[in-house]
Protein backbone atom coordinates (compact mmCIF):
# COMPACT_ATOMS: atom_id res chain seq x y z
CA UNK A 1 0.00 0.00 0.00
CA UNK A 2 1.00 3.31 -0.58
CA UNK A 3 2.87 5.43 2.40
CA UNK A 4 1.21 8.78 3.16
CA UNK A 5 4.05 11.69 2.99
CA UNK A 6 2.29 15.37 4.05
CA UNK A 7 4.84 18.10 4.32
CA UNK A 8 4.36 20.01 7.22
CA UNK A 9 2.57 23.75 7.04
CA UNK A 10 2.49 26.22 9.86
CA UNK A 11 -0.85 24.66 11.19
CA UNK A 12 -0.87 21.16 9.94
CA UNK A 13 1.98 18.49 11.03
CA UNK A 14 4.52 16.64 9.15
CA UNK A 15 2.79 12.96 7.98
CA UNK A 16 5.05 10.16 7.22
CA UNK A 17 3.03 7.07 7.27
CA UNK A 18 5.45 4.18 5.75
CA UNK A 19 3.47 0.49 5.56
CA UNK A 20 6.88 -1.01 4.58
CA UNK A 21 8.72 -0.08 7.58
CA UNK A 22 5.63 0.16 10.06
CA UNK A 23 6.55 3.30 11.42
CA UNK A 24 4.11 5.94 11.43
CA UNK A 25 5.20 9.78 12.30
CA UNK A 26 3.22 12.76 13.41
CA UNK A 27 5.41 15.57 13.89
CA UNK A 28 4.94 19.99 14.20
CA UNK A 29 2.35 22.00 14.78
CA UNK A 30 -1.55 20.59 14.73
CA UNK A 31 -3.77 23.62 14.92
CA UNK A 32 -5.94 23.68 11.41
CA UNK A 33 -9.50 25.19 11.93
CA UNK A 34 -11.06 21.77 10.45
CA UNK A 35 -8.79 19.28 11.68
CA UNK A 36 -11.02 16.53 10.70
CA UNK A 37 -10.51 17.28 6.83
CA UNK A 38 -7.09 16.57 7.54
CA UNK A 39 -7.27 13.66 9.79
CA UNK A 40 -9.59 11.96 7.70
CA UNK A 41 -7.61 10.15 4.97
CA UNK A 42 -5.14 9.95 7.80
CA UNK A 43 -7.84 7.51 9.67
CA UNK A 44 -9.19 5.89 6.19
CA UNK A 45 -5.96 4.82 5.17
CA UNK A 46 -5.29 3.24 8.97
CA UNK A 47 -8.22 1.63 8.52
CA UNK A 48 -6.60 -0.37 5.14
CA UNK A 49 -3.71 -1.38 6.81
CA UNK A 50 -5.08 -2.58 10.14
CA UNK A 51 -6.36 -5.16 7.30
CA UNK A 52 -2.92 -6.53 6.93
CA UNK A 53 -0.75 -4.96 9.35
CA UNK A 54 3.18 -5.76 10.05
CA UNK A 55 3.74 -7.78 13.46
CA UNK A 56 5.12 -4.60 14.85
CA UNK A 57 4.08 -1.02 14.40
CA UNK A 58 5.93 1.95 15.84
CA UNK A 59 4.17 4.93 16.10
CA UNK A 60 6.23 8.85 16.63
CA UNK A 61 4.19 11.55 17.96
CA UNK A 62 6.25 14.90 18.27
CA UNK A 63 3.43 17.52 18.59
CA UNK A 64 5.17 20.91 19.46
CA UNK A 65 0.86 22.32 19.43
CA UNK A 66 -2.00 21.01 18.94
CA UNK A 67 -5.47 22.43 19.23
CA UNK A 68 -8.45 20.73 21.08
CA UNK A 69 -10.02 20.36 17.24
CA UNK A 70 -6.94 17.74 16.51
CA UNK A 71 -7.32 16.16 19.98
CA UNK A 72 -10.31 14.32 18.94
CA UNK A 73 -9.09 13.31 15.65
CA UNK A 74 -5.51 12.39 16.98
CA UNK A 75 -7.77 10.10 18.99
CA UNK A 76 -9.50 8.34 16.42
CA UNK A 77 -5.83 7.63 14.69
CA UNK A 78 -5.15 5.93 18.32
CA UNK A 79 -8.53 4.37 18.22
CA UNK A 80 -7.71 2.67 14.99
CA UNK A 81 -3.57 1.52 15.98
CA UNK A 82 -5.74 0.11 19.39
CA UNK A 83 -7.43 -1.94 16.98
CA UNK A 84 -4.41 -3.47 15.56
CA UNK A 85 -2.93 -4.21 18.46
CA UNK A 86 -6.14 -6.01 20.18
CA UNK A 87 -5.67 -7.99 17.06
CA UNK A 88 -2.58 -9.37 18.44
CA UNK A 89 -0.18 -7.44 16.57
CA UNK A 90 2.76 -5.11 18.40
CA UNK A 91 2.14 -1.30 18.26
CA UNK A 92 3.79 0.83 20.29
CA UNK A 93 3.90 4.70 21.14
CA UNK A 94 6.38 7.02 21.49
CA UNK A 95 5.03 10.10 22.91
CA UNK A 96 7.68 13.08 22.07
CA UNK A 97 7.76 16.09 24.73
CA UNK A 98 9.88 19.00 25.31
CA UNK A 99 11.72 18.90 29.08
CA UNK A 100 10.07 21.77 30.07
CA UNK A 101 6.13 21.17 28.65
CA UNK A 102 4.22 19.25 31.29
CA UNK A 103 1.05 20.38 29.48
CA UNK A 104 2.13 17.57 26.03
CA UNK A 105 3.16 15.08 28.91
CA UNK A 106 -0.08 15.20 30.04
CA UNK A 107 -1.44 15.17 26.80
CA UNK A 108 0.46 12.01 26.04
CA UNK A 109 -0.68 10.56 29.89
CA UNK A 110 -4.23 11.74 28.63
CA UNK A 111 -4.17 9.12 25.94
CA UNK A 112 -2.52 6.59 27.50
CA UNK A 113 -5.42 6.14 29.98
CA UNK A 114 -8.18 6.38 27.54
CA UNK A 115 -6.19 3.84 24.87
CA UNK A 116 -5.12 0.41 25.68
CA UNK A 117 -1.74 0.38 23.69
CA UNK A 118 2.15 0.62 25.48
CA UNK A 119 3.06 4.55 25.44
CA UNK A 120 6.48 5.38 26.00
CA UNK A 121 6.73 8.92 27.05
CA UNK A 122 10.02 10.49 25.60
CA UNK A 123 11.67 13.75 26.80
CA UNK A 124 13.25 15.78 24.19
CA UNK A 125 16.44 17.47 25.67
CA UNK A 126 17.91 20.28 24.04
CA UNK B 1 -25.26 55.91 27.68
CA UNK B 2 -25.18 53.88 24.02
CA UNK B 3 -23.64 51.00 23.91
CA UNK B 4 -19.70 50.33 23.74
CA UNK B 5 -17.55 47.25 23.08
CA UNK B 6 -14.69 48.40 24.05
CA UNK B 7 -15.43 50.29 27.40
CA UNK B 8 -14.96 46.48 29.44
CA UNK B 9 -11.21 47.04 28.52
CA UNK B 10 -11.00 50.25 28.52
CA UNK B 11 -12.34 50.43 32.63
CA UNK B 12 -8.38 48.50 33.14
CA UNK B 13 -5.73 50.04 31.92
CA UNK B 14 -2.94 47.80 33.54
CA UNK B 15 -0.41 46.26 31.33
CA UNK B 16 0.90 47.20 27.97
CA UNK B 17 -1.68 46.44 24.75
CA UNK B 18 0.10 44.16 22.33
CA UNK B 19 -2.32 43.42 20.25
CA UNK B 20 -5.83 44.65 19.83
CA UNK B 21 -7.80 43.55 16.49
CA UNK B 22 -12.08 43.72 16.21
CA UNK B 23 -13.40 42.09 13.47
CA UNK B 24 -14.51 39.05 11.12
CA UNK B 25 -12.32 36.54 12.45
CA UNK B 26 -11.28 33.79 9.78
CA UNK B 27 -8.39 31.58 9.41
CA UNK B 28 -6.20 34.21 8.09
CA UNK B 29 -6.64 36.49 10.83
CA UNK B 30 -5.94 33.51 13.08
CA UNK B 31 -2.52 33.16 11.45
CA UNK B 32 -2.03 36.72 11.38
CA UNK B 33 -2.47 36.97 15.53
CA UNK B 34 -0.78 33.67 16.13
CA UNK B 35 2.77 34.85 14.18
CA UNK B 36 2.22 38.33 15.41
CA UNK B 37 1.98 37.60 19.33
CA UNK B 38 4.77 34.63 19.24
CA UNK B 39 6.90 36.76 17.09
CA UNK B 40 6.77 39.59 20.14
CA UNK B 41 7.42 36.80 22.84
CA UNK B 42 10.49 35.82 20.91
CA UNK B 43 11.31 39.12 20.89
CA UNK B 44 11.51 39.81 24.86
CA UNK B 45 12.90 36.29 25.44
CA UNK B 46 10.01 34.89 27.18
CA UNK B 47 10.30 31.73 28.90
CA UNK B 48 9.11 28.94 26.24
CA UNK B 49 7.01 27.60 29.12
CA UNK B 50 4.80 30.52 29.23
CA UNK B 51 5.05 30.96 25.65
CA UNK B 52 3.58 27.94 24.94
CA UNK B 53 0.64 28.33 27.16
CA UNK B 54 -0.09 31.68 25.91
CA UNK B 55 -0.08 29.84 22.18
CA UNK B 56 -2.17 27.03 23.03
CA UNK B 57 -4.55 29.48 25.03
CA UNK B 58 -4.71 32.02 22.05
CA UNK B 59 -5.58 29.21 19.37
CA UNK B 60 -8.40 27.76 21.68
CA UNK B 61 -9.63 31.55 22.25
CA UNK B 62 -9.53 32.44 18.42
CA UNK B 63 -10.65 29.22 17.49
CA UNK B 64 -13.89 29.20 19.92
CA UNK B 65 -14.16 32.36 18.55
CA UNK B 66 -14.62 31.49 14.89
CA UNK B 67 -16.47 27.83 15.23
CA UNK B 68 -19.27 29.55 18.17
CA UNK B 69 -20.03 33.47 17.35
CA UNK B 70 -23.47 34.38 16.64
CA UNK B 71 -24.16 36.66 13.75
CA UNK B 72 -23.99 39.99 15.07
CA UNK B 73 -27.70 42.41 15.41
CA UNK B 74 -28.89 43.93 12.74
CA UNK B 75 -28.41 47.66 13.85
CA UNK B 76 -24.44 46.46 14.83
CA UNK B 77 -21.85 49.18 12.96
CA UNK B 78 -19.76 46.23 11.16
CA UNK B 79 -22.34 44.08 9.01
CA UNK B 80 -19.55 42.83 6.56
CA UNK B 81 -18.10 40.33 9.11
CA UNK B 82 -19.74 36.99 8.64
CA UNK B 83 -17.74 36.12 12.20
CA UNK B 84 -17.59 39.29 14.14
CA UNK B 85 -15.02 39.19 16.97
CA UNK B 86 -13.17 41.41 19.40
CA UNK B 87 -9.32 39.95 20.76
CA UNK B 88 -6.95 42.25 23.12
CA UNK B 89 -3.86 40.32 24.09
CA UNK B 90 -1.40 42.17 26.87
CA UNK B 91 1.61 42.42 28.81
CA UNK B 92 0.37 42.38 32.49
CA UNK B 93 3.15 41.95 35.65
CA UNK B 94 1.90 38.33 36.49
CA UNK B 95 1.63 37.33 32.33
CA UNK B 96 -0.60 37.63 29.56
CA UNK B 97 -4.35 38.59 29.50
CA UNK B 98 -5.78 37.12 26.78
CA UNK B 99 -9.30 38.93 26.60
CA UNK B 100 -11.92 37.96 23.34
CA UNK B 101 -15.54 39.31 23.04
CA UNK B 102 -18.42 38.20 20.71
CA UNK B 103 -22.13 38.63 20.01
CA UNK B 104 -24.39 35.73 22.00
CA UNK B 105 -28.09 35.56 21.25
CA UNK B 106 -29.89 35.42 24.26
CA UNK B 107 -31.44 31.55 24.13
CA UNK B 108 -27.62 31.03 24.01
CA UNK B 109 -26.42 32.69 26.83
CA UNK B 110 -27.51 30.52 29.80
CA UNK B 111 -26.05 27.37 28.13
CA UNK B 112 -22.84 28.86 28.06
CA UNK B 113 -22.98 30.90 31.30
CA UNK B 114 -23.57 27.53 32.94
CA UNK B 115 -20.56 25.71 30.72
CA UNK B 116 -18.39 28.90 32.25
CA UNK B 117 -19.66 28.11 36.02
CA UNK B 118 -19.23 24.37 36.00
CA UNK B 119 -15.40 24.93 35.28
CA UNK B 120 -15.08 27.36 37.41
CA UNK B 121 -16.28 25.53 40.35
CA UNK B 122 -14.03 22.60 39.84
CA UNK B 123 -10.67 21.38 41.25
CA UNK B 124 -7.62 21.14 38.63
CA UNK B 125 -8.56 17.25 39.20
CA UNK B 126 -11.67 17.80 37.83
CA UNK B 127 -10.99 19.59 34.99
CA UNK B 128 -8.86 16.93 33.92
CA UNK B 129 -11.18 14.57 34.22
CA UNK B 130 -13.38 16.45 32.09
CA UNK B 131 -11.40 17.12 29.41
CA UNK B 132 -10.62 13.15 29.52
CA UNK B 133 -14.62 12.68 29.51
CA UNK B 134 -15.42 14.93 26.53
CA UNK B 135 -12.53 13.87 24.44
CA UNK B 136 -13.64 10.42 25.05
CA UNK B 137 -17.49 10.76 24.23
CA UNK B 138 -18.29 14.31 22.53
CA UNK B 139 -18.07 14.01 18.79
CA UNK B 140 -17.08 17.23 16.75
CA UNK B 141 -20.30 19.26 16.38
CA UNK B 142 -21.47 20.52 13.53
CA UNK B 143 -19.78 23.66 13.57
CA UNK B 144 -16.74 22.22 13.74
CA UNK B 145 -15.58 22.63 17.42
CA UNK B 146 -14.85 19.69 20.04
CA UNK B 147 -16.52 21.51 22.90
CA UNK B 148 -12.95 20.95 24.83
CA UNK B 149 -11.84 24.95 23.97
CA UNK B 150 -12.65 26.50 27.34
CA UNK B 151 -11.78 23.52 29.85
CA UNK B 152 -8.54 23.35 27.73
CA UNK B 153 -7.94 27.20 28.56
CA UNK B 154 -8.99 26.48 31.97
CA UNK B 155 -6.84 23.46 32.44
CA UNK B 156 -3.75 25.19 30.91
CA UNK B 157 -3.72 28.21 32.52
CA UNK B 158 -4.57 27.06 35.84
CA UNK B 159 -6.86 30.43 36.99
CA UNK B 160 -10.67 30.62 36.71
CA UNK B 161 -12.43 31.57 33.67
CA UNK B 162 -13.50 35.31 34.07
CA UNK B 163 -16.41 36.32 32.08
CA UNK B 164 -18.90 38.70 31.56
CA UNK B 165 -22.21 39.32 29.95
CA UNK B 166 -22.72 43.00 28.78
CA UNK B 167 -26.33 43.34 27.39
CA UNK B 168 -26.87 44.70 23.63
CA UNK B 169 -30.88 44.78 23.32
CA UNK B 170 -33.35 41.98 24.36
CA UNK B 171 -32.38 39.72 21.68
CA UNK B 172 -28.30 39.59 22.49
CA UNK B 173 -25.90 40.22 24.80
CA UNK B 174 -21.91 40.95 24.00
CA UNK B 175 -20.04 38.38 25.98
CA UNK B 176 -16.19 39.18 27.30
CA UNK B 177 -14.04 36.05 28.68
CA UNK B 178 -10.89 37.58 30.09
CA UNK B 179 -8.21 34.74 30.56
CA UNK B 180 -4.88 35.25 32.93
CA UNK B 181 -2.22 32.93 31.24
CA UNK B 182 0.22 33.41 34.32
CA UNK B 183 3.81 32.84 35.11
CA UNK B 184 3.05 30.39 37.52
CA UNK B 185 -0.33 29.28 37.52
CA UNK B 186 -2.29 30.32 40.47
CA UNK B 187 -3.47 27.19 41.63
CA UNK B 188 -6.67 28.46 42.90
CA UNK B 189 -8.81 25.88 41.18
Amino acid sequence: MEPIIIEGTPKTPTVKFDSAEGVFEIKGRSIPENSVEFYKPLVDWLDTYKESPLTKTVVNIRLEYFNTSSSKCILDVFKKLEAIHKAKNEVEVNWYYEEDDEDMLEAGEDYESIIRVPFKMIEIVE
Amino acid sequence: MSFNIENYFSDQPDGNVILYYKGNIDSDIINHVLDTVEDKMVEVNEQSKLRKKVYNVLVESLQNLYHHVDKVPDDFEDQHSEKYGLLVVKKVDTGYKIITGNFVRSENKEKLEEKIKRINRSSHEEIKELYKFILNHQRISAKGGGGLGLVDIARKTGNKLTYAFKEYNDKYSFFYLDILVSEENQNNL
